[in-house]
C-alpha cells in the first residue's frame, strides 16, 4: 500500500507538466494537504475547482459543489474545524459575495485558502479577461478591523509554491489567506515543475494538548491559539459574536472586544517578517524603482533589463505579499530613489499604501491600465523616460 | 533567446491545441521554458482564434506575441489580421485552401493542411499537420519533442492518425525548406 | 433505537448537557425555545448520542442561539448559513452527528437557497427549524412564514405576502424526515428529533414556538395564555386532517382552511451525500 504522499504524486501525474495557473493552484494545494473543497463555478477560477474534483476523490478527500460562493466559504470554514485543511476558488463577482463569511473566518481564526483568479469589474465586468480590481476589496472588503494575508504570485509556477505557502500561513496563523491571480495567469500555461516532498515546508496548526483548563481562544506569546476540533471532546463553541478565550459570547464589554480585535490584528501585524515575500531587482543603485506585483511584474523585469541597456538606473521591487502591506521595505526604498513607477491592472489601488508608506520622500507615478490588456514594455520603457526627465 | 510563434484561424479549427502542444513539447520535452496564452487584446475578438507560445532559454517576462517568428494561419480573415505583427525573417505558413491571398514581403510556406488530413481521413487533425510544418520549417521544437507532445496530448484511439498527421506536416514542412 | 428511557431530574439534564457559563439564557419568559431545547436533549438522552461526537450548528437569530446552550461542539455562524457551514462539518468528517438550530427567518427567509440545496444533497444533517413567524431578536419585522394580515414591525398595515409553509417545501424537493409540532406537544417533539438524528439523509423537525413578545404583541396575543390557546386552537394532525376533508362536514371543512397541519409528513429512507461519496471515493480512489 502506497502512502498517502505517494498517492498524491500519482494523483497529479508527471514531474515536468505544461498547465495552466489555475491547475497550479489546485496542484500546490493538494501538496500542501488540501483534503476539502468547496466551490461554484465562476470564469475564470473554473479549472481549480475542475482539478480538484478530479484529483480529490482519489485521494479520498471531498469535493462539494455549493449552490454560490457564500455557501462555498461556510463550507469550508465548517470543514476546517473538523481540522482539515480546505479552500475554495472564485472570481471577483463570487469574491463579492464572500465577505461576510471571509470575516467570519477572521473573527474564528479558521485556516482556510481562497483563490481569486481576478477578472475586470465592477459587476460582471469582462469575465475571461485580466484584472487587478480586487486588490483593495481583498483589504478592506469584510465589514469592521481586521488584517489580511494576500499572496500574488507572477507565474504559474509560482502559483502552486505560494498556493502551498498560502495553507502554511493559514496553519500557522490561523486566518483565510487569500492567493490572488488573474484571467490571464489562471489560462496561460507554463512548464511547472512538481517539487519533491523535503523542498517546500509543510505547517499544521498547533493543537491542543490537554483539556484540562484548555480555552479555546487562549493565546500565548505567539497570539495564535491551539486548535481542538470538532469531534475531539473539547467542546469548544465557535461564534462570529465578540467572545472571551473560552469562546463564549460577550457583546457587550468594551475591554473584550478591544483586546480580541486587537489581538486577531497583532497576531498578523507582529508576524509580517514571516509573512512579507518580495523580490528586489536590481533595486540596490536604482534611481527609479517600479514597484509591481502579480502578471505586471513580469513584463516589468523586462523592462527593467532594457532600462538598464538605455541607461536608466531602474530597478523593480516585485511585491508577492500584499498584506499585510511591506510598509517597512516601501519607505526604505523610497528614501534610496527618486521616483517610484506603480503600473496597475486597475485605477489605481495599491498606489494608495505605497504613497502613504512613501510619505513624500520620492515621487510615486501611477501607471493604470485596465481592460484587459497587459502592459506593453513600450509603455512601461515611455514612462520610465517620462520620470527620467522629470526635475526632481 | 526568445521566439514568438502564433498560430490562427477560426475557432474550432484547434488552433489553441495546437499551441499548447506546441508549448508542452518545448517545455516538458525539450527542456525549455514556454508560455502559452490565448490573444491579448482587442485583435483577437470576432472570428478569428488566435493562439501564442513564447517559447526561450530564460524566464519570460512579457508572456504576448509583440512581433511573431512563426506565424501559422489557418485562415483569411486570420491571416490578415495577424501578418502585420511579425518579424521582417518571420516563417510565415499558410492553408492555401483557407488563405487565398498574401500579398507581403515575406517568403510565405503553403502548406495544404486541410486536404493533407481529409486524406487521412479526418479534417481535425489540420492543426496538427500545421505543428508538423512549423517544426520542420522552424525548428522551434525538436522532432521527438513534436512527436512525443502530440501523442501525450491525444485520446489513445486517435494516436495513429495524430503521428501520421505530424509525419505528413513534417514532410510537407520539408520539402518547402529544401 | 432505545425504547427505554430512565427519568432525570432538570437539574440532572442540566449538569450532563447545557454549558453552565452560558445561563440564564437570552429568552423571554414564555418563549417556547427552552422547550425546544429541552426536547432535544431528552432526544439525545433517549438515544444515548455522544455529545463529544455531536455538533451543534446555527445561523442567527433567537434559535440560533440554542447552539451555545448546549455543552457540546457548537458553531454559530452568519445570518442563514448554517446549512452551508453543517455541510461541510459533515462532509468533511461524516463520523460527527450534525444537529442545526435555525429559525424561519434564517433558515427559509435568508437561507432558503442553503435551505432547498442541503435537501437536494441528502446531506445527513438533523435541522430543528423553530418557526415563530417573525424575526424576533430584532423586534419583530416580518419573515417568510408571517401570516398574511399579520402586523410587524416592518408590515404596520398587515402582510400582504403569502407565507411559505416550511414542510410541504422540503417534501418537494425530497427530505427524508419531516415532521412539524407545536411547542405545546411535549412527546411527539422528542421523539421526532430522536427519528430526525436516527436518520441518514436530512431531517427537517419544525417546531411552531410562539413569540408573545415580538408577534403576539402586535396581534391580539400578547398574553401568554392566548397565544400558547391560539396554537392549539389552530393546528390539525395530518391524519385528521385527511379524516375531516374525506367525511367532514362543510363546517368543519372551513375551518381546515385556518389550520396548520402538524405531525409527521414524510419517513422514507434515501441515500445521503456521505454515503454516496463513500462509494464515489471507493470506486476511484488510487
Amino acid at each position: 500500500m502506497s502512502t498517502y504522499r505517494e498517492r498524491i504524486r500519482q494523483a497529479l501525474g508527471g514531474k515536468v507538466q505544461f498547465v495552466q495557473g489555475d491547475d497550479a493552484c489546485a496542484y500546490g494545494a493538494i501538496l500542501a494537504g488540501c483534503t476539502f473543497f468547496a466551490g461554484y463555478p465562476i470564469t475564470p477560477a473554473t479549472e481549480v475547482a475542475e482539478r480538484m474534483s478530479e484529483i480529490l476523490p482519489l485521494l479520498g478527500g471531498c469535493y462539494i459543489q455549493m449552490e454560490d460562493e457564500i455557501a462555498s466559504l461556510g463550507a469550508i470554514i465548517g470543514a476546517s474545524w473538523t481540522g482539515a485543511k480546505v479552500m475554495t476558488a472564485t472570481s471577483g463577482p463570487g469574491f463579492s459575495l464572500m465577505q461576510e463569511n471571509l470575516g467570519y473566518g477572521i473573527m474564528t481564526e479558521t485556516p482556510c485558502v481562497i483563490i481569486n483568479v481576478q477578472r475586470s469589474g465592477p459587476s460582471t465586468g469582462q469575465p475571461t479577461l485580466a484584472a487587478y480590481g480586487d486588490m483593495m476589496q481583498a483589504r478592506w472588503g469584510t465589514h469592521g478591523d481586521h488584517e489580511i494575508i494576500m499572496l500574488c504570485p507572477s507565474n504559474v509556477q509560482e502559483a502552486l509554491d505560494l498556493t502551498i505557502v498560502a495553507f502554511n500561513l493559514a496553519e500557522r496563523y490561523r486566518t483565510p489567506v487569500l492567493l490572488f491571480i488573474d484571467g490571464e495567469l489562471g489560462h496561460m500555461r507554463e512548464r511547472l515543475v512538481i517539487p519533491e516532498d523535503g523542498e517546500f515546508e509543510l505547517v499544521d496548526r498547533v493543537r491542543a494538548e490537554r483539556r484540562a483548563g484548555y480555552k479555546p481562544f487562549e493565546a500565548g506569546e505567539s497570539l495564535v491559539p491551539a486548535f481542538a476540533p470538532f469531534g475531539s471532546g473539547y467542546r469548544t463553541y465557535v461564534t462570529g459574536l465578540t467572545h472571551n478565550e473560552q469562546g463564549l459570547p460577550r457583546t457587550s464589554s468594551a475591554p473584550i472586544h478591544d483586546q480580541l480585535v486587537r489581538r486577531l490584528s497583532d497576531k498578523i501585524t507582529t508576524h509580517s517578517d514571516d509573512i512579507v515575500r518580495y523580490e528586489a531587482y536590481h533595486t540596490d543603485d536604482c534611481e527609479i524603482a517600479i514597484v509591481a506585483y502579480g502578471l505586471t511584474a513580469r513584463t516589468c523585469r523586462d523592462v527593467v533589463d532594457e532600462g538598464r541597456r538605455r541607461g536608466i538606473k531602474v530597478g523593480m521591487l516585485r511585491l508577492i505579499t500584499i498584506w499585510p502591506f511591506p510598509e517597512t521595505l516601501v519607505a526604505d526604498l523610497a528614501k534610496r530613489v527618486d521616483a517610484m513607477l506603480v503600473p496597475e491592472m486597475n485605477l489605481g489601488q495599491i498606489v494608495h499604501p505605497i504613497r502613504e508608506a512613501v510619505e513624500g520622500r520620492c515621487r510615486v507615478k501611477l501607471l493604470a491600465k485596465i481592460g484587459g490588456d497587459l502592459h506593453s514594455p513600450h509603455e512601461l520603457l515611455e514612462a520610465l523616460e517620462e520620470l527620467r526627465c522629470q526635475p526632481r | 533567446m526568445r521566439q514568438e510563434i502564433r498560430i490562427c484561424g477560426f475557432g474550432g479549427q484547434g488552433v489553441i491545441t495546437g499551441a499548447v502542444i506546441l508549448g508542452k513539447a518545448a517545455a516538458v520535452y525539450d527542456g525549455k521554458i514556454a508560455c502559452q496564452t490565448q490573444s491579448y487584446g482587442p485583435e483577437a475578438r470576432g472570428g478569428a482564434a488566435s493562439a501564442m507560445v513564447v517559447i526561450a532559454d530564460g524566464p519570460i517576462g512579457y508572456p504576448g506575441v509583440h512581433a511573431a517568428d512563426v506565424l501559422v494561419a489557418m485562415s483569411q480573415e486570420a491571416f490578415t489580421r495577424y501578418a502585420r505583427e511579425v518579424k521582417p525573417e518571420c516563417i510565415i505558413i499558410v492553408d492555401p485552401d483557407t488563405v487565398f491571398s498574401w500579398d507581403i514581403p515575406h517568403i510565405v510556406h503553403p502548406v495544404r493542411s486541410t486536404k493533407i488530413a481529409e486524406e487521412l481521413g479526418n479534417i481535425v487533425v489540420a492543426n496538427i499537420v500545421m505543428l508538423g510544418a512549423l517544426t520542420a520549417l522552424s525548428k522551434v521544437v525538436s522532432r521527438e519533442a513534436i512527436l512525443a507532445a502530440t501523442l501525450a496530448s491525444v485520446p489513445a484511439r486517435f494516436k495513429e492518425l495524430n503521428r501520421s498527421a505530424l509525419e505528413a506536416g513534417l514532410e510537407a514542412g520539408t520539402g518547402q525548406a529544401a | 433505537m432505545s425504547t427505554t428511557l430512565t427519568l432525570k431530574t432538570a437539574a440532572q439534564l442540566r449538569a450532563t448537557y447545557l454549558r453552565g457559563e452560558m445561563l440564564p439564557s437570552i429568552f423571554c419568559d414564555g418563549c417556547g425555545l427552552g422547550n425546544v431545547l429541552n426536547y432535544t436533549l431528552w432526544a439525545l438522552e433517549q438515544l444515548g448520542t455522544d455529545l463529544d461526537r455531536t455538533v451543534f450548528v446555527s445561523g442567527i437569530g433567537c434559535s440560533s442561539r440554542l447552539s451555545g446552550y448546549v455543552n457540546a461542539d457548537g458553531m454559530h455562524t452568519t445570518h442563514g448559513r448554517a446549512l452551508s457551514f453543517a455541510s461541510g462539518i459533515k462532509a468533511a468528517n461524516p463520523d460527527l452527528t450534525v444537529i442545526v438550530f435555525t429559525g424561519d427567518g434564517d433558515g427559509v427567509g435568508i437561507g432558503g437557497n442553503h435551505f432547498l440545496h442541503a435537501i437536494r444533497r441528502n446531506m445527513d444533517l438533523t435541522v430543528i427549524l423553530v418557526n415563530n413567524f417573525t424575526y424576533g431578536m430584532t423586534g419583530g419585522q416580518a419573515a417568510p412564514t408571517t401570516p398574511v394580515g399579520s402586523f410587524s414591525t416592518t408590515t404596520p398595515y398587515g402582510n400582504i405576502e403569502h407565507p411559505l409553509d416550511i414542510c410541504e417545501l422540503a417534501k418537494a424537493i425530497g427530505a427524508p424526515y419531516i415532521a412539524r409540532w407545536p411547542v405545546s406537544y411535549p412527546y411527539q417533539p422528542i421523539k421526532s428529533i430522536a427519528q430526525g438524528i436516527s436518520k441518514r439523509g436530512f431531517s427537517l423537525i419544525e417546531m411552531l414556538v410562539p413569540c408573545h413578545t415580538a408577534y403576539g404583541r402586535r396581534n391580539g396575543l400578547k398574553d401568554l395564555e392566548v397565544i400558547w390557546q391560539w396554537y392549539r386552537d389552530h393546528v390539525v394532525l395530518l391524519d385528521d386532517y385527511d379524516h375531516i376533508t374525506q367525511f367532514g362536514s362543510p363546517e368543519e371543512q372551513a375551518a381546515l382552511r385556518e389550520k396548520i397541519k402538524i405531525g409527521v409528513f414524510q419517513d422514507v429512507e434515501r441515500e445521503c451525500f456521505d454515503e454516496r461519496w463513500a462509494a464515489l471515493v471507493e470506486r476511484v480512489k488510487l
